[in-house]
């Protein structure tokens, strides 16, 4: 990356391509805060039985991904998931 | 063959009357036979933006209900005798009239018209589907701003659940001056997030306010917007026109008003 391309990353309208992008992809895949939330509590529900984990800082949301198969993009789920301790047995 | 094409956006204030407006006196300057049909139930535009205000009798709401025949109702333009109007009601709600009566209205307009344009309402309610009804195409309207392309993201997948194939997209009041420091999206980023085909850009343009103000649609004039909005009449009617290049009349511009600062 140049310096160029790293004032112009700043520029406000490079800002409202990525956010749109994003939000599209959140949209298009028709995935409301309310369920994003239903799955975020599953989520620590089923990792909680085997180890315990930062719930404040679990972040998920939808973004894009590279597909595997095709050249083009995809929407993913991205998780990030602090482990505070694993649980001995 | 005739064609009904619905003028849309999802949300308000982004151009679709004025848009409407000059894409139909555009047509009915290229000699095609055009009726504009006004489907804003409720908040009636488009009638002021042509100037025609003062000579509505009859409306949409009269015609599908049958308190009139289409003809009654429809308003010959001042300049262009193959150019109508069909004002929409004032006093009624967007629920007097049915995607069925909608669909079976522009059917019969097509027997007399090259060109049926459906000035759609904001929204996506009971409004969008009327004026979707009877549409073999849609042109998106936008702007470069975020809200205004959320919000024809979602139009497009409505249009396309609705079995609308061809849709395509008009980006309207692009600020090249704002484009070239990196302050506004470029078409080319509307393009990619929308994934639509383009058949237009308009730059924003004072003159469209002022035609406005008059009542007379600027298009075919020697403003930029006049000169962008024909270019998209032109695509409409099949022709291949290629796309005005505002960044060189940009820079001109703003070197002047450069020059005017100056003083």
């Amino acid at each position: 990356m140049s310096l160029a391309d790293f004032f112009r990353k700043k520029n406000s309208g490079s800002i409202a391509k990525d956010r749109l992008r994003l939000v599209l992809v959140s949209d298009r895949a028709n995935c409301s805060p309310e369920v994003m939330e239903l799955i975020k509590n599953d989520i620590i529900h089923v990792i909680s039985k085997y180890m315990e984990i930062d719930v404040q800082g679990l972040d998920i949301q939808i973004t894009q991904t590279e597909s595997e198969t095709d050249n083009g993009k995809v929407p993913a789920l991205y998780a990030n998931i602090p482990i505070k301790e694993m649980h001995h047995s | 063959m005739s064609e009904v094409i619905v003028i849309t956006s999802g949300k308000g204030g982004v151009g679709k009357t004025t848009t409407t407006a000059n894409v139909g006196t555009g047509l009915a300057q290229l000699n095609k036979k055009v009726v504009l049909i006004d489907t804003d139930i409720g908040l009636r535009n488009l009638d002021v933006v042509m100037g025609l205000e003062n000579r509505i009798v009859y409306n949409l709401v009269d015609v599908v209900e049958g308190s009139c025949r289409i003809k009654q109702a429809l308003i010959k333009d001042k300049k262009y005798p193959n150019l109508s109007l069909l004002p929409s009601a004032q006093t009624r709600d967007k629920s007097s009239v049915t995607p069925e009566q909608m669909k079976k209205l522009t059917d019969e307009l097509r027997e007399e018209f090259d060109y049926i344009l459906l000035d759609c309402p904001a929204g996506i309610e009971q409004g969008f589907q009327n004026a979707i009804a009877g549409a073999d195409r849609a042109i998106v309207v936008t702007t470069p701003e975020v809200s205004a392309i959320r919000d024809a993201d979602r139009i497009i997948g409505l249009l396309e659940a609705n079995e609308i194939k061809q849709i395509q997209l008009v980006v309207n009041r692009l600020r090249m001056d704002m484009v070239k420091r990196g302050d506004m999206m470029t078409v080319e980023d509307v393009c990619e997030i929308l994934a639509i085909n383009l058949i237009g850009v308009v730059p924003d343009d004072e003159q469209i306010v002022v035609s406005t103000n008059q009542g007379e649609p600027l298009v075919g004039s020697d403003a930029l917007a006049g000169k962008a909005f024909l270019n998209i009449c032109k695509r409409i009617a099949g022709e291949e026109v290629p796309f005005l290049d505002l960044q060189k009349k940009a820079s001109v511009f703003s070197k002047l008003a450069g020059l005017f600062k100056q003083d």
